[in-house]
């Protein structure tokens, strides 16, 4: 009787763990509003000063997203071929792809206003899609919306979608290519190569 | 300056036709949404040639030159232009609600919006729809076919690329019976447009090593979502061989599923509606 008890106590705790995670509406909603509050008021953001936009990415925003899901999406089912070390590497050289765009993306933000749908989600789902909505005057909206999934140490986006289309598997077929072409090696070589010349600015 | 790209697009096709021989002796099995990737890879640069030497550089003098509210005006007056026709295609779709919100658009923006310059429907609560005749032929249940790049308009499905003379010749915009004021149009519309997607130029061009490709899952992924008026059925797989298997019937479907590839397209009946799932594990 003690141990269901005891049992019960640490459902409780776990219970309590997970209350005190926020929601992934809300956490999508802080998160964009923080960034782009703090975008609006800096012109070095606005104006592409790589460092100042990479430490904004690196400190709010990375640690919510989940890389390897995303990879592991992005490269479908040759994925189960690669070795653990091809794996890290993949993961490694596309989140820098990955994150170099949503830089860039994030220096194009100029007055919209975004808007965010209800949540369609029970409790216990452990997917969920928050559906945001970039407004402008004299054009359409653009959904986009974030794919969450729970984790240990709260939820981690691992695709984001733009106007329907998937930014994480539309990198499927490029990337079928060229495991098609060079194997998992030869993807590994693409996406570095293509990371060092974007470092190196030739490709701008 | 004219010249180059048409040279440059009769060298690329003989290269692309010499590719398209020698891809068909190779064993790689090429991507089953595009056979003609020789010939569209070929357009595609002529299309990205054309975008680089004129539509781009005027869409930047425009994006420059215009000031806000004229863009907002001249982007309004086109949509709103378009607004009888698709209300026809959602008439056609069997969506009369969603076709009497967009005739309604047209009737109190073309009045009470200064001749479709302002938007004031979207502001009472009409929404603007997408709609065209490729996606109604979707819904009568013509598939897409294969992928194709046509010269100037760009990616296509070979079902788009059919419906798009339709579309021209339903659109309002087109309908101008002054050619002069036709084309005027046309082009103002056209620099309008791709002044809105200037913006993602950069991204687009950093985002991948093959933009090709990536343009072309793109447009494929956008139209289908289209189609099924924003409610594809996004389905994501788990590839991952450390997640814990969930055994027998379970584990030979997931099997299935991942070999079927990722975003499951309801209109295509695939070989999960047809293959039984087998539980031999």
């Amino acid at each position: 009787m003690k141990k269901i008890l005891s049992l019960f106590g640490l459902l409780f705790i776990f219970g309590g763990a997970q209350a005190a995670m926020p929601a992934p509406d809300e956490l999508v909603r802080a998160v964009t509003g923080e960034v782009l509050e703090i975008v609006r008021a800096d012109d070095a953001i606005r104006n592409g000063d790589p460092a100042r936009i990479a430490a904004l990415v690196d400190e709010k925003v990375l640690p919510h997203f989940n890389f390897r899901r995303m990879t592991m999406l992005a490269v479908g089912r040759d994925w189960r071929q690669a070795s653990p070390a091809q794996q890290d590497r993949l993961v490694e050289a596309f989140r820098t792809l990955l994150v170099r765009t949503y830089s860039n993306a994030l220096t194009q933000y100029r007055d919209q206003t975004i808007a965010f749908r209800p949540l369609r989600a029970a409790a216990t789902d452990t997917t969920v899609q928050v559906r945001t909505e970039v407004q402008q005057p004299g054009a359409q909206p653009i959904g986009i919306d974030y794919m969450l999934e729970r984790s240990d140490n709260g939820w981690k986006v691992f695709d984001v979608v733009v106007a329907g289309v998937s930014l994480v598997t539309n990198y499927r077929g490029t990337f079928a290519q060229e495991i098609r072409s060079g194997g998992i090696d030869g993807l590994i070589r693409s996406l570095e190569a293509r990371n060092a010349e974007l470092a190196s600015g030739a490709a701008s | 300056m004219n010249e180059k790209p048409v040279i440059q697009l009769r060298q690329l096709a003989v290269a692309a036709c010499a590719a398209l021989l020698l891809g068909g002796c190779a064993s790689t099995p090429r991507n089953p949404d595009d056979p003609l990737e020789g010939y569209n890879r070929a357009m595609f640069s002529f299309n990205e040639g054309l975008d680089k030497a004129v539509v781009r550089p005027a869409a930047q003098v425009y994006e420059h030159v215009a000031p806000k509210p004229v863009k907002i005006g001249v982007g309004n007056f086109f949509s709103n232009l378009a607004d009888p026709w698709i209300g026809l295609n959602n008439m056609l779709q069997g969506k009369p609600g969603a076709a009497f919100s967009d005739w309604m658009r047209f009737l109190f923006n073309s009045t009470w919006g200064f001749l479709g310059l302002l938007d004031i429907a979207s502001e009472a609560g009409l929404p603007k729809h997408d709609e065209d005749f490729g996606q109604t032929l979707a819904v009568w249940g013509v598939g897409e076919g294969a992928y194709v790049v046509l010269p100037f308009f760009g990616p296509r499905t070979v079902r788009d690329a059919a419906a798009t003379p339709v579309d021209m010749a339903g659109d309002s915009a087109w309908r101008a019976d002054h050619v002069r004021t036709r084309n005027s149009f046309t082009a103002l519309r056209l620099t309008h447009v791709r002044a809105g997607l200037l913006g993602a130029d950069r991204t687009l061009e950093e985002s991948t090593f093959d933009k090709y490709a990536y343009v072309r899952d793109f447009y494929l992924q956008q139209r289908r979502f289209k189609v099924h008026d924003g409610n594809p059925p996004l389905e994501y797989e788990d590839f991952d061989a450390a997640a814990p298997r969930l055994g027998g019937v379970a584990a030979a479907a997931a099997d299935a599923a991942v070999e079927r590839l990722e975003l499951i397209d309801p209109t295509a009946a695939g070989p999960m509606a047809a293959a039984p799932v087998s539980p031999q594990r």
